[in-house]
């Protein structure tokens, strides 16, 4: 659970997690946009199926992974919002692309 | 972008930073890469762009960042950013992604400041929603000016622990509590270090006015705890520990939202390590170093390394290494002779020496838990393959005697994070096993590559 | 003496003889290396391959469509005892061709192999539509690949694992971390000699890969081994897509694609080069251009132990009978014929029909 500093007036872009529309402030990472909308996981892990957040928002537990855009296992934590950007849930291990 | 340098810098944090900086000026042909959009690495994340406000909790000592970033960009040395680093090993061709194709840079000398990562906290739970480092919080404040919202408990120990608590209490983050997981010793243990810390007052005195402003607070601190664990199905819903204070102790239940865990920094020697650069144990920070002279001059003939990445130093020393490495650069490169190097140098090491004078107090006040090192049975170890230390004990028992064979066997630090949050945990439980130190024990055999890279990235390159 | 048997060396070829001395009640004591030893076995590609092997020599023609055919029961042996799953599947196997040339080839490669089994080896040359009904994510630039229905795999880490703990199941002594000084033949057995001790037992049989030459040559033996190293790079876990094993890219049972591999002469350096990586990956791309948007986890170098002509070497020493090297690269194909018939061999119980065609003598030029 977290929520903004007051008056961090930036800049804002609207995008989809799941099926919602969300406005998060521009240049923060996904990771962090979800973060502040309150998601309960990012993920579900491949062996057992389990929920997971973000851990060390810093790129080296791999736990932020979610589908961005269509392209799954991307590292949330390194990769900036942008406007109508699309963010799912990664299911277990990344499906094959069917298209390039 | 060339393909050549006289001097490539890994990592825009505090040490990269000052070299590059100073490299320019000395008339070297310097180039810094660093994964991040921004300069600052970690400690002076986002220092260009963070608000007043954020700027006003997190302190004064993040405002030394956006000098010295200042002093970077100004410095005429070039800067690739956006650029991590998939590919180093001991023919030192330093292999970056940049706007998704592979570029490969050479140089006639390599520093390497890549800094430090939290050290594993592992415990039953630990993976559960809601659980974070306390690094996270951090850069979630200076990246995105977030704070949390819900209850909030801190847990581990170190500096950084109470900066954070001393941040948020700024903020007006109310904390539920703060759990101390320092073993035993406290301040009188430490005192022999303190005289020895004392040039380093400043430091000393911001410590202490954390710890009263937390006081001030009325935040409940627990100390000599044990059994500390998370609880909840989907998601943290608390965290549950015994007190142990003499004969008796209580069991305690709080629940939370979020938990802040930290056991204090490590160095990330993975760069080193692909260079060939010679590594050392210290037992009295329950981490590797790596093997370097006062100038960052490794055991690898072109290669030095500066900061965090080579021992825990802090940000300030870090930035002083970083110099002398600029320095030390010049002379191997023919830009100043050995007398100006060393008339330069005299100043810097002199800070140097007060900047660590603080280290060994700090390292006795804060030294890591084994609760922590060697996690009860059922605590996952590796987070990305989910394998947990009864698994991994499991494996030495039959005769796995290094981490190497155990990853083999269990797939342990197979996953995406190739050992990050698992191998000194791994290496730990070896050696409780065994009964082997942690130099015989060793390390997990690092490999490329150090960042993400797809298939197609790799072959277009 | 200590033991009926030492067995040096504790990979897959060093285990599964010492699983399958153990197993026939002897005595047997293993001693492996160390957790930094180079490990022929952390560099296997997991095939259970019959295709192809002993085209040039017949005897490993047999040998191989022998050693595949004992897998499924060592499978369920090693299962029973340990309770260790080690995702075998005889799924059947590609090779691509990608040529005309490369075709015809292979044509010719595997009716030697069927003429030298005298008709088991089992085939089937598919045309690119042929191919694409089993592997829809295939290029164009595939032409087509020569089938065997008699081909699998499986994880060797597993494999190896499993192997260790049926010798723990038949009470063999496990001594790791071991570095071989000298072996000494007396007084009607052997001993080993470590810096952490000597071990004494009847028959030693010496499976310790590269370190065959070394340590063959004390006990009378020349083994020509010859060093090879193969680059190999694992993906991040995807979705089951790829369910037979091709020779150069294979999904595993956690879904990670494995991608191979390289031959190259480099001596004892089992370390990456951006070069050979960016050409398997090209590689694998072209064959599955879906592949160019999955991430890489990790790429590392193996030194595979190879003979002259590529076939493995089963030796008992002249001049010391009763000591035995077996060096070969194929570990995890001939893993049940090395439980078996070799351990048996070994033992002196069993006399296989072509273990005498894959000695040393083949290398030596006849005189006059």
């Amino acid at each position: 659970m977290f929520r903004l500093v007051e008056d961090s007036g930036s800049d804002t872009v609207t995008l989809r997690i799941e099926d919602r529309e969300y406005a998060v402030p521009a240049g923060i990472s996904v990771a962090a946009a979800v973060l502040l909308c309150g998601v309960d996981k990012v993920r579900n892990t491949p062996v057992t199926d389990s929920p997971r957040l973000p851990y060390c928002m810093m790129g080296i537990c791999f736990d932020c992974l979610m589908r961005i855009d269509g392209v799954p296992n991307r590292q949330a934590c390194q990769v900036e919002v942008a406007q109508n950007m699309t963010i799912e849930y990664q299911q277990g291990a990344a499906e094959l692309l069917q298209q390039e | 972008m060339k393909s050549h340098y006289q001097l490539l810098v890994i990592g825009a944090g505090p040490a990269g930073l000052a070299a590059a900086a100073d490299a320019a000026r000395l008339g070297i042909d310097v180039a810094l890469i660093d994964e991040q959009i921004a300069p600052g690495g970690q400690v002076y994340r986002n220092v260009g762009a963070a608000g007043d406000r954020v700027k006003d909790y997190l302190g004064r000592d993040y405002l030394r960042g956006e000098r010295l970033v200042d002093e970077f960009l100004q410095s005429g040395a070039t800067y690739i950013n956006n650029a991590p680093v998939w590919y180093l090993d001991e023919r030192l061709e330093t292999g970056i992604l940049l706007d998704g194709a592979s570029h490969f840079i050479s140089a006639d000398r390599l520093l390497l400041a890549t800094g430090a990562q939290e050290r594993p906290m592992p415990l039953p739970g630990w993976q559960l929603p809601g659980v974070m480092t306390a690094g996270a919080g951090q850069i979630l404040l200076k990246s995105a000016a977030m704070i949390p919202s819900g209850r909030l408990v801190l847990a581990g120990a170190g500096p950084l622990l109470l900066l954070i608590a001393w941040q948020y209490l700024r903020a007006g983050v109310k904390i539920e509590a703060i759990i101390d997981t320092a073993p035993g010793s406290g301040l009188f243990e430490t005192l022999p270090c303190l005289a020895r810390a004392l040039p380093a007052l400043d430091y000393l005195l911001k410590g202490l006015s954390f710890m009263l402003a937390i006081k001030k607070a009325g935040i409940p601190v627990y100390k000599a705890i044990d059994n500390l664990r998370v609880e909840g199905r989907e998601s943290i819903e608390s965290v549950r520990f015994n007190t142990v204070r003499g004969k008796s102790g209580t069991e305690i239940s709080i629940e939370t939202d979020t938990l802040l865990l930290h056991q204090g920094v490590i160095p990330n020697i993975r760069l080193p390590l692909a260079a060939g650069c010679k590594v050392e144990w210290d037992a009295q920070q329950q981490d590797w170093k790596v093997a370097k002279d006062i100038w960052g001059q490794s055991s690898v003939d072109r290669v030095l390394v500066a900061g965090d990445c080579a021992g825990i130093v802090g940000a300030r020393a870090g930035e002083l290494q970083g110099r002398l490495c600029a320095l030390e650069s010049a002379h191997q490169l023919q830009k100043i002779d050995l007398e100006q190097r060393d008339r330069v140098a005299k100043g810097i090491k002199r800070s140097l020496q007060r900047q660590l004078s603080i280290r060994p107090f700090l390292d006795a006040l804060y030294a890591p838990a084994q609760a922590y090192q060697l996690p009860h049975d059922e605590t996952l170890v590796c987070r990305c393959e989910e394998v947990n230390a009864g698994q991994i004990r499991q494996a030495v028992r039959m005769g796995c005697v290094g981490p190497n064979q155990v990853k083999a066997f269990t797939r342990c630090g197979m996953g995406p994070c190739q050992g990050c949050l698992c191998a000194s945990t791994v290496a730990a439980l070896v050696a409780d096993e065994t009964g082997a130190s942690m130099e015989q024990v060793g390390y997990f055999r690092v490999r490329p590559p150090f960042k993400p890279i797809t298939l197609g990235e790799l072959a277009d390159s | 003496m200590e033991y009926d048997f030492i067995v040096v060396g504790g990979g897959l070829v060093g285990s599964s003889i010492a699983y399958g001395l153990a197993r026939q009640n002897y005595k047997v004591a293993v001693l492996d290396g160390g957790d930094r030893s180079f490990r022929a076995s952390r560099g296997n590609f997991g095939l259970v391959w019959v295709q192809g092997k002993g085209a040039d020599f017949a005897p490993y023609a047999q040998w191989t469509g022998q050693a595949a055919d004992l897998w499924p029961e060592l499978v369920a042996e090693l299962a029973n005892k340990t309770g260790i799953g080690i995702d075998y599947q005889r799924s059947g196997g590609m090779h691509f061709c990608l040529d005309e040339a490369e075709w015809d080839e292979r044509v010719q490669e595997m009716e030697k192999v069927r003429e030298h089994t005298y008709g088991s080896f089992e085939y089937e040359m598919l045309d690119h539509a042929q191919l694409k009904k089993h592997i829809p994510q295939i290029s164009s630039a595939v032409l087509g690949a020569s089938y065997s229905p008699q081909d699998g795999h499986v994880n060797p880490l597993y494999l190896l694992q499993a192997l260790q703990q049926g010798m723990d199941y038949h009470q063999v002594d496990y001594f790791p971390g071991q570095a071989l000084d000298r072996i000494e033949a007396k007084q009607g057995g052997f001993f080993a000699h470590s810096t952490q001790g000597t071990l004494s037992a009847e028959k030693i049989a010496i499976c310790a890969g590269l370190n065959n030459r070394r340590l063959g040559e004390m006990l009378g033996m020349d083994i020509p081994v010859v060093v090879d190293r193969g680059q190999i790079m694992i993906t991040e876990r995807l979705q089951p897509f790829l369910n037979l094993p091709t020779l150069h890219v294979r999904q595993t049972a956690e879904g990670t694609v494995q991608i191979g591999y390289s031959h190259e002469d480099v001596g004892l350096d089992d370390g990456t080069s951006p070069s050979v990586l960016q050409k398997l990956a090209s590689r694998a791309v072209s064959m599955f251009p879906l592949l160019a948007r999955v991430g890489l986890v990790r790429a590392w170098g193996a030194l595979r132990v190879m003979t002259p002509d590529h076939n493995p070497i089963y030796q008992q020493s002249v001049t010391c009978p009763g000591a035995f090297t077996v060096t070969c690269h194929s570990g995890v194909t001939l893993a049940a014929m090395h439980a078996g018939p070799v351990a048996g061999w070994i033992a002196g119980s069993d006399e296989p029909d072509l273990i005498n065609r894959f000695s040393t003598d083949r290398f030596n030029v006849s005189p006059g």
